[in-house]
């Protein structure tokens, strides 16, 4: 139906991508191999953006050929999600040849995703919109 | 009357923490007790080894003489003191704490717990002929893979034993692999008298262990949301909960000192480290962090509430750390112009030589640090004007003679490699032994009935 996709297309609102940097903070540590990642909101009412698009699909397209496994679990009342990144780490601990073995810095790799946001957010969150 | 409060002060929040952090927070104000927390997952197998070398060693030796330089006020002030610096030696580490004491003229006046029991290093066999498999956590492997390399094994012990210290007059408790949240948990059910089976007081106590077990991590180090804005680092506040008898308790810092207590600050905290938020598993309950209720009460106040727990499990998880092969890393560094390329060169290179020479690696890493080495192929391209790029080589191996001669291949390359290469004054890489963490489960009725609590006069 390709006339009724355009009409929806025409009335959705507009969107444009924007860095989770600008959207939450975030912390990350491990359990063995297992890096998680802390992800939470700056604003809480950035909250509801992240619950719908910071998936599990996305975040493991993200980390794609770096882990082999991820979960994904919500704690709205810390306006936060929480991510298990499996075999993250080479090996983990004291194994691990990594820089960082113990996944102290994994979180600032997730803040580089992007997700569509609402033109006016995303105009608002950046310098340059 | 006012409502109780029982003040716990995080003074350490590892092995190699600030040290005049445990001093600041027993004379920057008022506190009941303060917490320090010494042991990281293969802490243990270091003291195990230092212990295998001389019986006088195997804790956390500069314990001892922070000790000495707070006995006089903690004597003074009647604060106590908890801490799971004995590692697997913590009679050896209550007896130099002991003559500290009375170094300091503090004979009669100061009582020192001792918690033994967790070490089962001398059990391990027995257990295992008993039917304990000890598998591995994450790989399913039974212990018997690596039997004949292990070098500690220490289940975790919850705050039951920490309590009877407390509640016979011990005011320093010195213990060994104690998780970190009984540390925090011990004083508060001896203080409020709290039951043991209420798992929402069990979850209370653990969540403020949780966030004050890593030091200033909570109270603005290490902080990403509004870095700039945090004050004052040059002399840290680190935190302290100020717990009520209803399981609800503010976190908050001394007056006077840098850094900041925030709700972010906290939740940064909170999701260190974390699993499955629904199940955070100690040896006295399970909480549920997604009950965690946080409001900010004031300037450097967060108010903490709302937290509930469920039972405790039958298991006790162990720790052991065993002897897995050697490793080594080796670094360059290579200017502009064409940093990158250069480095990414001089790697090809070295491991021509590495395998023409017939080294055997169970694995080889290349990192160019500048480039790629902490969010990999995430961080894009990289930038052909870097001023300059790290090449970071790791190797790891069981046979130490590979990677000795790995530690010979690396300056080699500033004469025979790439050009515009700096960086190696620090000599040959360091060869180091890999000791890897063994995570395991035991039935807590083979533990729980050999855990010992003395106290000593000192």
């Amino acid at each position: 139906m390709p006339e009724s996709k355009s009409k929806r297309r025409a009335t959705a609102p507009a969107t444009s991508m924007l860095q989770l940097r600008y959207l939450a903070h975030a912390r990350s540590g491990d359990k063995g191999d297992t890096a998680n990642v802390g992800l939470v909101a700056l604003e809480p009412e950035y909250y509801p953006l992240l619950v719908k698009e910071v998936t599990l699909s996305r975040v493991k397209r993200h980390f794609k050929g770096m882990v082999k496994g991820v979960e994904r679990f919500e704690l709205p009342n810390l306006k936060a999600l929480n991510f298990l990144l499996h075999g993250a780490l080479d090996g983990g601990g004291t194994i691990s040849l990594k820089t960082d073995a113990q996944g102290k810095v994994y979180s600032t790799a997730l803040l580089r995703m992007e997700i569509p946001v609402p033109v006016a957010l995303a105009r608002k969150l950046t310098p340059r919109g | 009357m006012t409502a109780k409060i029982v003040r716990v002060a995080a003074g350490q929040g590892f092995w190699g923490d600030w040290l005049e952090a445990p001093v600041r927070q027993v004379r920057g104000g008022p506190i009941d007790y303060l917490m320090m927390d010494y042991l990281a997952e293969v802490t243990m197998s270091i003291m195990q080894k230092q212990k295998s070398r001389d019986p006088r060693y195997g804790y956390a030796r500069d314990f001892v003489p922070l000790m000495e330089r707070i006995l006089p006020d903690i004597a003074a002030k009647g604060i106590r003191v908890t801490s799971n610096a004995g590692g697997v030696n913590p009679r050896a580490c209550a007896e130099a704490v002991r003559e500290s004491a009375r170094k300091l003229g503090l004979s009669g006046r100061v009582k020192i717990g001792l918690v033994s029991g967790d070490d089962i290093l001398p059990r391990l066999d027995e257990l295992m002929g008993r039917g304990h498999e000890l598998r591995d956590l994450d790989t399913g492997r039974p212990l018997t893979d690596v039997r004949d390399k292990v070098l500690s094994a220490n289940a975790y012990l919850g705050m039951a034993p920490m309590v009877e210290a407390l509640r016979r007059g011990a005011q320093v408790v010195i213990t060994g692999r104690v998780t970190d949240t009984g540390l925090t948990l011990g004083p508060l059910f001896h203080e409020f008298g709290w039951d043991v089976n209420d798992w929402d007081k069990v979850a209370a106590g653990t969540v403020a262990g949780h966030i004050i077990e890593c030091g200033a991590q909570s109270s603005g180090g290490n902080l990403l949301k509004g870095w700039r804005q945090v004050k004052g680092l040059e002399n840290p506040g680190f935190p302290i909960v100020e717990a009520s008898a209803d399981g609800s308790f503010v976190v908050t810092k001394h007056p006077h000192t840098g850094g900041v207590v925030s709700v972010a600050s906290v939740t940064e905290q909170l999701v260190y480290e974390m699993g499955d938020p629904h199940t955070y598993i100690t040896p006295d309950g399970v909480a549920d962090f997604t009950t965690i209720q946080l409001k900010q009460a004031g300037k450097n106040r967060v108010r903490v509430s709302g937290i509930r727990g469920r039972e405790k499990t039958d298991k006790l998880k162990v720790s052991i750390a065993y002897f897995y092969g050697y490793k080594a890393v080796g670094t360059l560094v290579y200017s502009w112009p064409e940093a990158y390329d250069k480095a990414k060169a001089a790697d090809r290179i070295l491991r021509a030589r590495l395998k023409d020479l017939g080294l055997e690696f169970e694995q080889i890493l290349t990192e160019f640090v500048g480039v790629d080495a902490t969010h990999g192929p995430l961080a894009g391209p990289a930038d052909p004007e870097a001023p300059e790029v790290q090449l970071r080589v790791g190797v790891r191996s069981k046979d130490k003679a590979a990677v000795e001669r790995f530690t010979r291949e690396i300056a080699p390359l500033v004469l025979t490699g790439p050009p515009s290469v700096t960086g190696f004054a620090g000599g040959r890489p360091e060869v180091q032994e890999v000791v890897a963490y063994w995570p395991a489960l035991i039935d807590r009725t083979e533990i729980e009935p050999f855990v010992q609590v003395e106290v000593l006069d000192a």
